[in-house]
């Protein structure tokens, strides 16, 4: 699903194993119902804070376009459910499971239209990711 | 030729008027479905293409002959079809089967069509040939009488006292009261000389006629009825036509003339082709359309169908469509003419159908009359009160469209809860049109044909079953009823067509515009609170979408808030807005300067070719008449516009829903055929306008003169010089369905242009929907475009003096944008690749070279990954981030 083959020029040195807690930056820096990218461990995800202060991660790559965009999405809601929309094409996504809740017309050129999803975790004002047992999107949703 | 080609039999249809281009139409569009059988040739005396007659008095504004083209004009490019235009047949030989041209060519027939149409009446008065007095049948009558009233109304200005132009029309029928208000339209005064008892005395009763004479009258056109007109004579001194002689003695100075008193179908091939001919003229056709010859068919106006002749197109088009049958080898029969007419003069409503004149043995009258108010209804029923068979409409014609195609059919409930004002609403809204009920007779498309269009052809709006039925197409009359049928089927197929925005806002655009102006609220969390919908069982609205955020982020910009990254709208803003650039698709931007006009010195240019070079971009020349560079990364943006904004470049807004360009030609400045300095105008308009959010995005052009190299009337606001001033014209567009702008105002000074423009833009900006173009808006504005024009130019609405306001605001807080943020170190900060790798590329990012210049790479050039570009840091441009 990511591009890990692709060279990357992290400036986090050989960070630890993701399964564990990886910081990240500060929550401060995230703006409210804004996202914006962060390069763990040569993986890109999509933070998104939001209004409550509640913090989620999802992969950075947008799985209909390809292209590493999904920050500079629109946040916002759909009945209820906290979601982004795909700059590229608008698709929309849930933030907290990553599953593709409206495609219109298009088709993913990835294999799963749905994003990937990281736990997060916000300690002393700082916030810490970790993939969730390589989960798949499926086992995140049920 | 092929031997197909041989093979294909000859159809030569003369005349090229309305029903030879639907014969034509309709015959192509069929016989392609077979293997094409047919060779067409079309012989038209005048020298343009088949165009829209009917919307003839539409010329006086467009001025553009083009515009009133009927059809595609590519059928006359098709492989089996020839239009031979300015080519009249003088003679047919039956014996020969062929036909003679004004050249002295002749050519051969399989079949031949007449459909000659009919010239205009010419009554014997003495004096009808005098300069001055004109007929109203082709685009040349219209251009004629156009140039005379302009070359007399400058004759007038010349003369002591500024008098107007005074014009009659002789003849006070649908056609008359057109072209008086035509003449009216043309600053000119205009009487309407009737010999009959009352005005359209031919579709409507004497009482009918009385009101409709009110209404005239308040439209400042004079009417005379019962006048004879005796005679026609010169003025003295310039031998034009300058006065009428009425029978009763009255007399009344003129400058000009129209007569339009009927028309005489032109028969004249046909009598000397020894073709049967009806008593009142006409070549005399049976219901297959088919002449005494078995070769020769007649079609239009010039067939005597059912022992007349019709003067209506919707007949011409019916006999059309039997004669593209029958040589198809169908059997189609004229249905019977639809002789329903509705009178085109702006604000003058007018409309009859069926046995209006209550003919029908022991039919009944249902007459409604307010005289104060010009309202005059009637119904015409069966003896039983049941069977509708005809109606007259004057003042409120908006029971005429539901009622007219269930003429012949059983009216439910009592017939006079239809016109009386209190139940006309009631007994119109409960209507349901039996699925054969004609509801367009130009284009004979019925109610039914409208449904299938939504149910099984997928139609999902207004436009989309337009283009599929035609219906509404041609005179228009027919739309509202199309449109309320569309929405009955689209909402029991379980279309939702509620203006709902979204599911956070059940307002349109235009309605939340209004409620946050007025409500005078400014961030989005306190409209949603306020305005938002909230759900059954639900605690609040929601924290809105992709849909709703950018429209309120619009609307917040159109009303003044600041920068449009400022504090919560940052978080509402689109794609593109959201770091001002546009996104390509890898996830890069491309970067717009502005340059106002086009204009651009040398220096300019070095800059941006330096900066594109330093920065590694791939640049093009925009449509814009600007630069546009790509494959800028999100953390280059800040450092690539801090040079050009240090060169003195700013913001072009061309990712915005907003102000794109003013496209100019060089104008008078060099061009040696401009009148007015184009460029000059369109930095004007582009420094006014830059930075103005609105629905859509808005494009404006500006040319020196009439060749109009600026391609201004393609743009929403097209601006074009004269040697008076300027002329402006509103609705244009490029892209998937392309417009022409059409005629607002004429001659206007700068300033009257500025307003015109202030006004146009910002009663678009507060009242036009959601991603909706000047082009569809204006068709949605009551009145359409005269209702945009009693709005911006005579204030109609009284809000006038607020849009001016309004749009001085924007003008006097006009900021750079793009300067805004370089110097704010927190909007900066969001200029990064990653939060905690601030100036690291997106490592997926790829490109390969091609001419010279870089693109993204193709997924098959990444598999290989050969060769490919890869972004790098370049190097001393570390930003300030807040830590
Ligand atoms: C101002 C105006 C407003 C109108 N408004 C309405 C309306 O609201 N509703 C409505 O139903 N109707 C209206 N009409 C009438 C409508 O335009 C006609 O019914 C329709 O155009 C008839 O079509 P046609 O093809 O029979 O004739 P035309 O459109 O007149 O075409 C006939 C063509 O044949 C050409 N021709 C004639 N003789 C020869 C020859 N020997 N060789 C070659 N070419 C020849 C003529 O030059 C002409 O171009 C209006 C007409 C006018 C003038
Ligand atoms: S529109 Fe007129 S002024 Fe402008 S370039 Fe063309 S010819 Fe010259
Ligand atoms: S009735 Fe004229 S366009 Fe439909």
């Amino acid at each position: 699903m990511m591009n890990a083959g692709a060279t990357t020029r992290s400036e986090q040195t050989s960070g630890p194993a993701p399964s564990t807690w990886v910081a990240v930056c500060q929550r401060a820096e995230l703006g409210v119902e804004r996202g914006i990218a962060a390069l763990v461990d040569g993986q890109q995800m999509a933070l998104f804070r939001l209004r409550d202060d509640s913090v989620h991660a999802v992969q950075q790559r947008d799985p209909f376009s390809g292209a590493n965009v999904m920050s500079r999405g629109i946040v916002g809601t759909r009945q209820g459910e906290p979601t982004v929309a795909g700059p590229m094409y608008k698709q929309v996504f849930s933030l907290r499971t990553g599953a593709c809740l409206e495609r219109g017309s298009y088709e993913p050129v990835d294999d799963s239209a749905d994003l990937r999803t990281w736990d997060v975790q916000v300690l002393d004002g700082v916030v810490h990711v970790r993939a969730p047992h390589n989960g798949s999107v499926e086992d995140v949703k049920s | 030729m092929t031997s197909a080609d041989q093979q294909r039999r000859h159809l030569v249809v003369i005349g090229g008027g309305m029903a030879a281009q639907r014969l034509v139409e309709a015959l192509v569009a069929r016989d392609s479905d077979t293997d094409g059988r047919w060779q067409v040739s079309v012989f038209a005396e005048e020298p343009l293409k088949p165009y829209d007659r009917v919307a003839l008095t539409s010329y006086f504004s467009a001025r553009d002959a083009d515009e009133l083209t009927l059809g595609d004009p590519g059928l006359w490019d098709q492989p089996h079809v020839r239009l031979y235009r300015d080519r009249k047949i003088e003679s047919i030989d039956r014996e020969a089967q062929q036909v003679t041209d004004r050249l002295g060519e002749t050519w051969n027939y399989d079949e031949l069509v007449l459909a000659t149409g009919s010239s205009a009446a010419m009554p014997p008065i003495p004096g009808n040939d005098l300069p001055g007095v004109f007929v109203y049948r082709t685009i040349d009558d219209v251009a004629a009488l156009r140039g005379w009233v302009e070359a007399k109304r400058e004759e007038g200005k010349g003369a002591r006292f500024d008098r107007p132009v005074r014009g009659a029309v002789i003849g006070g029928g649908l056609l008359g009261l057109e072209a008086a208000g035509a003449l009216k339209a043309l600053d000119a005064q205009a009487t309407v000389i009737q010999f009959g008892t009352h005005l359209m005395d031919a579709q409507i009763d004497l009482g009918g006629g009385q009101a409709l004479k009110r209404l005239i009258n308040d439209k400042f056109i004079a009417v005379r009825t019962d006048t004879v007109t005796q005679e026609m004579r010169p003025s003295r001194r310039t031998g034009h036509v300058g006065r009428l002689d009425f029978g009763d003695g009255g007399r009344l100075d003129v400058d000009v003339v129209v007569v339009a008193t009927g028309v005489r179908p032109r028969d004249e091939l046909a009598r000397d082709a020894g073709l049967a001919i009806g008593e009142r003229g006409g070549a005399v056709v049976d219901l297959s359309c088919h002449t005494e010859d078995p070769h020769i068919w007649a079609i239009g106006e010039v067939a005597c169908i059912e022992g007349r002749c019709i003067g209506l197109v919707a007949p011409g088009y019916a006999m059309a469509e039997v004669v593209a049958d029958r040589l198809l080898g169908g059997q189609a029969t004229f249905p019977g003419a639809d002789t329903a007419t509705k009178l085109k003069l702006q604000g003058v409503d007018v409309a009859s159908f069926g046995d209006a004149f209550a003919r029908t043995e022991d039919s009944m009258e249902i007459v409604y009359a307010d005289p104060v108010a010009g309202i005059y209804k009637k119904l015409v029923m069966s003896d039983d009160g049941k069977t509708l068979l005809g109606g007259v409409f004057v003042g409120d014609v908006a029971a005429y469209a539901s009622l007219r195609p269930l003429q012949g059919s059983e009216l439910p409930g009592d017939p006079s809860s239809y016109i009386t004002p209190t139940g006309s609403g009631d007994g119109l809204a409960g209507l349901e049109l039996p699925d054969d009920a004609g509801v367009c007779s130009c284009n004979n498309v019925s109610a039914g044909t409208i449904r299938s269009a939504v149910t099984e052809q997928g139609c999902t709006d207004l436009a989309g079953v337009k283009a599929c039925t035609r219906a509404g197409t041609s005179c228009g009359s027919c739309l509202p009823l199309v449109k309320k049928i569309t929405t009955t089927e689209l909402e029991k197929v379980g279309v939702e067509v509620s203006n709902a925005l979204c599911e956070h806002f059940e307002l349109s655009r235009a309605q939340l515009f209004d409620a946050v102006r007025v409500a005078e609220v400014h961030t989005f969390t306190e409209i949603i609170d306020r305005f938002g919908y909230v759900p059954e069982g639900a605690a609040d609205a929601g924290r809105g979408c992709d849909i709703c955020k950018p429209v309120i982020a619009s609307i917040l910009a159109s009303l003044g808030n600041g920068h449009i990254l400022d504090g919560e709208q940052e978080t509402l803003q689109d794609t593109n807005d959201h770091v001002m650039a546009n996104m390509q698709k890898d996830g890069t931007y491309s970067v717009v300067p502005r340059v106002p006009g086009g204009e651009i010195t040398p220096d300019g240019l070095l800059v941006i070719g330096q900066v594109a070079k330093d920065f590694g971009l791939y640049t093009k020349i925009t449509g814009g008449q600007r630069i546009d560079m790509f494959g800028a990364r999100i953390e280059q943006l800040p450092q690539i516009w801090r040079r050009l904004v240090e060169h003195g470049f700013e913001s072009g807004h061309a990712y915005g829903k907003s102000l794109r360009t003013v496209k100019s030609c060089v104008g008078s400045t060099w061009c040696r055929y401009g009148v007015q300095d184009s460029v000059a105008m369109a930095v004007e308009l582009e420094l006014r306008y830059r930075g103005l959010r609105s629905p859509h995005k808005l494009k404006l052009g500006v040319s020196g003169c009439a060749r109009e190299c600026a391609e201004a009337r393609g743009k929403d606001v097209g601006v074009i010089a004269t040697d008076k001033g300027w002329n402006v014209y509103v609705g244009g567009n490029g892209g998937f369905t392309p417009r022409h702008a059409k005629l607002l105002a004429e001659d206007l000074t700068s300033e009257e242009l500025l307003r015109t423009i202030d006004r146009f833009l910002m009663y678009y900006i507060r009242t036009a929907d959601r991603l909706q173009r000047t082009a569809a808006w204006i068709e949605d504005v009551e009145g359409g475009l005269e209702g945009v024009r009693e709005v911006i130019m005579d204030d109609s609405l009284g809000i006038a003096a607020d849009l001016d306001e309004a749009m001085s605001r924007h003008v006097g807080a006009y900021r750079d944008e793009w300067r805004a943020v370089l110097e704010d170190p927190e909007k900066l900060s969001r200029f990064s690749s990653f939060v905690n790798a601030p100036t690291t590329p997106d490592p997926d990012l790829a490109y390969a070279s091609e001419r010279g210049q870089i693109r993204p790479a193709t997924p098959q050039e990444r598999d290989a990954d050969e060769d490919l570009i890869r972004p790098v840091l370049i190097a001393g441009t570390t930003l300030e981030v807040r830590a």
